[in-house]
């Protein structure tokens, strides 16, 4: 690690790996700081992503994919299931990651491209002049030392620390929070292939219970559940201990990780002075869904495209830097957010019954491209009553 | 005041992104309390694990 780089990168994540491989490939010199000592580990994720979304971004390989998915299944209060299929059958829609490997790759992939990475180091403040960000202090290994960047990308995830320092705040309200604990389940029976997500007040209240296959046998068996509704003896490890004894009383958990998913809508400005926020510390997750992974990436490559056009300008002012945080919410991903965002309010407001009656509607539906999206489409298209109760949500689903 | 129950922590970081006063920082597996802290107790009601817990003062 230097004193001194154009682009100082916090977190060693998907969106700062993406950030600081972008900037360097821009001819800027860049380093990632990374507080935990392993790139990767452990792991805070389901490690769901969609075919079209990762190609995107870098070609699968099967060091780092554990399964591929055809299809997804939606399991009603009353465990009803409907079936979500492609209209090619047998088509890939998705993968399951194996994100201590992809996260490693990722960050790989920036230090060839010719970034510094500094691992066990943690940004613990700001260098702050006149009210603009010019660096950070590093702690690494009991030694403080002061980096100062042209720019510094905060990627620090659903902490959002280094933000709030330089005086944003990025506290997410206790209901849009999703607590969240997952097993890694071994020795299941399970459709390798398919994901299922199961709703209900009872089973997952304002969250969503997951089963993602790793393998054959294999699965990341998690929960989300609203802040507001954990408490306890009803927290989220509560809920999937029921769950997981109920349906797998023979599964092994191999792994158990906890984290906590923002769903609330993105910080009302991503920028300051010689500051981009980027990933789940702008909170840009998907609110809908908690999908994180890509908006990470697409969000850290594009702060770096924009840190690179304004250091070339030698203006790294906040209203320069505003091109950042206006392309993103005009991107398809800040509109989906947006969109998602008013959906995930109007569905958690739902009683069990309604959603039974929404599921209920349709036992299979086969998608044309396995997206939300489309998954909205076609459940408003056999419920055409829903289109009055979503008011005036309807206009941007058409 | 709050309590940390380190052998139940997870050190996922979800404490941290609700606390309205910035109190709480994550320093790789180890989660530390700083001074500004209220005990309004918002952390230890969302923890996944109940790891956290606002201990009457004595
Ligand atoms: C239980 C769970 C399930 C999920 N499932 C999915 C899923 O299936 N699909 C999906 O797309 N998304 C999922 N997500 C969301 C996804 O994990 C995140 O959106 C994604 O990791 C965001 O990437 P990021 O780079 O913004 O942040 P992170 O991946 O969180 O990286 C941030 C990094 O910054 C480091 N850091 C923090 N503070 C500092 C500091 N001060 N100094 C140095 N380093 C620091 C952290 O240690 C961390 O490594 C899930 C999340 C959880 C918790
Ligand atoms: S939310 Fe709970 S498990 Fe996670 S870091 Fe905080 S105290 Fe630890
Ligand atoms: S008790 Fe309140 S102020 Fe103290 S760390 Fe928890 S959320 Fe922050």
């Amino acid at each position: 690690m230097k004193n001194k780089y154009d682009v100082l990168v916090i977190g060693g994540g998907p969106a700062g790996a993406i950030a600081a491989k972008t900037a360097v490939e821009k001819g800027l010199s860049a380093c990632i700081v990374e507080k935990r000592p392993a790139i990767g580990a452990p792991v805070r994720c389901a490690e769901g992503i969609g075919k079209e979304a990762l190609h995107e971004f870098i070609e699968p390989n099967p060091r780092w994919i554990s399964a591929e998915m055809t299809g997804a299944a939606i399991v009603a209060p009353d465990g009803f299931l409907m079936k979500l299929e492609s209209k090619f059958a047998g088509n890939k829609v998705g993968y399951i990651l194996d994100r201590k490997f992809f996260d490693r790759e990722l960050v790989w992939r920036a230090a060839e491209a010719g970034a510094d990475v500094a691992v066990k180091s943690r940004a613990s403040a700001p260098i702050m002049e006149n009210g603009c960000v010019k660096g950070a202090k590093i702690e690494s290994c009991g030694q403080i030392t002061k980096v100062s960047a042209g720019v510094v990308i905060a990627a620090d995830g659903v902490e959002s620390k280094f933000s709030r320092w330089c005086g944003i705040d990025t506290t997410v309200p206790v209901r849009e929070i999703m607590s969240s604990v997952q097993y890694l389940m071994a020795d299941i029976d399970i459709d390798a292939h398919t994901t299922v997500f199961y709703l209900g007040n009872e089973i997952a209240p304002e969250g969503y219970l997951w089963i993602f296959p790793k393998g054959e046998r294999c699965a990341n068996v998690g929960i989300g559940i609203s802040g507001k509704k954990s408490g306890e003896g009803h927290r989220a490890k509560d809920y999937l201990d029921r769950f997981v004894k109920k349906t797998f009383p023979q599964g092994k958990a191999i792994e158990c990780i906890a984290g906590g998913v923002s769903v609330c809508q993105p910080l009302d400005c991503t920028v300051a002075d010689g500051l981009i926020i980027a990933g789940d510390a702008a909170r840009v997750v998907d609110p809908l869904t908690g999908g994180g992974i890509y908006n990470g990436m697409y969000t850290g490559r594009l702060a770096a495209e924009v840190a690179s056009e304004c250091i070339e300008k030698c203006d790294v002012s906040k209203t320069a830097l505003m091109k950042y945080d206006k392309t993103w919410r005009a991107s398809k991903m800040g509109k989906a957010i947006e969109r998602n965002y008013h959906i995930k309010e109007y569905l958690i407001r739902q009683p069990d019954t309604k959603l039974n009656e929404i599921i209920h509607s349709v036992s299979k539906l086969n998608l044309s491209d396995f997206t939300t999206l489309s998954l909205i489409k076609e459940i408003i298209r056999v419920n055409p009553k829903l289109m009055l109760e979503l008011g005036t949500l309807a206009a941007s689903i058409r | 005041m709050l309590k940390v129950h380190r052998d139940i922590c997870g050190y996922c970081g979800c404490c941290v992104s609700v606390c309205p006063e910035g109190a709480l920082e994550l320093i790789d597996a180890y989660l530390c309390i700083e001074k500004n802290c209220t005990s309004c107790g918002v952390c230890a009601k969302v923890c996944p694990l109940g790891a956290l817990e606002v201990a009457d003062e004595k």
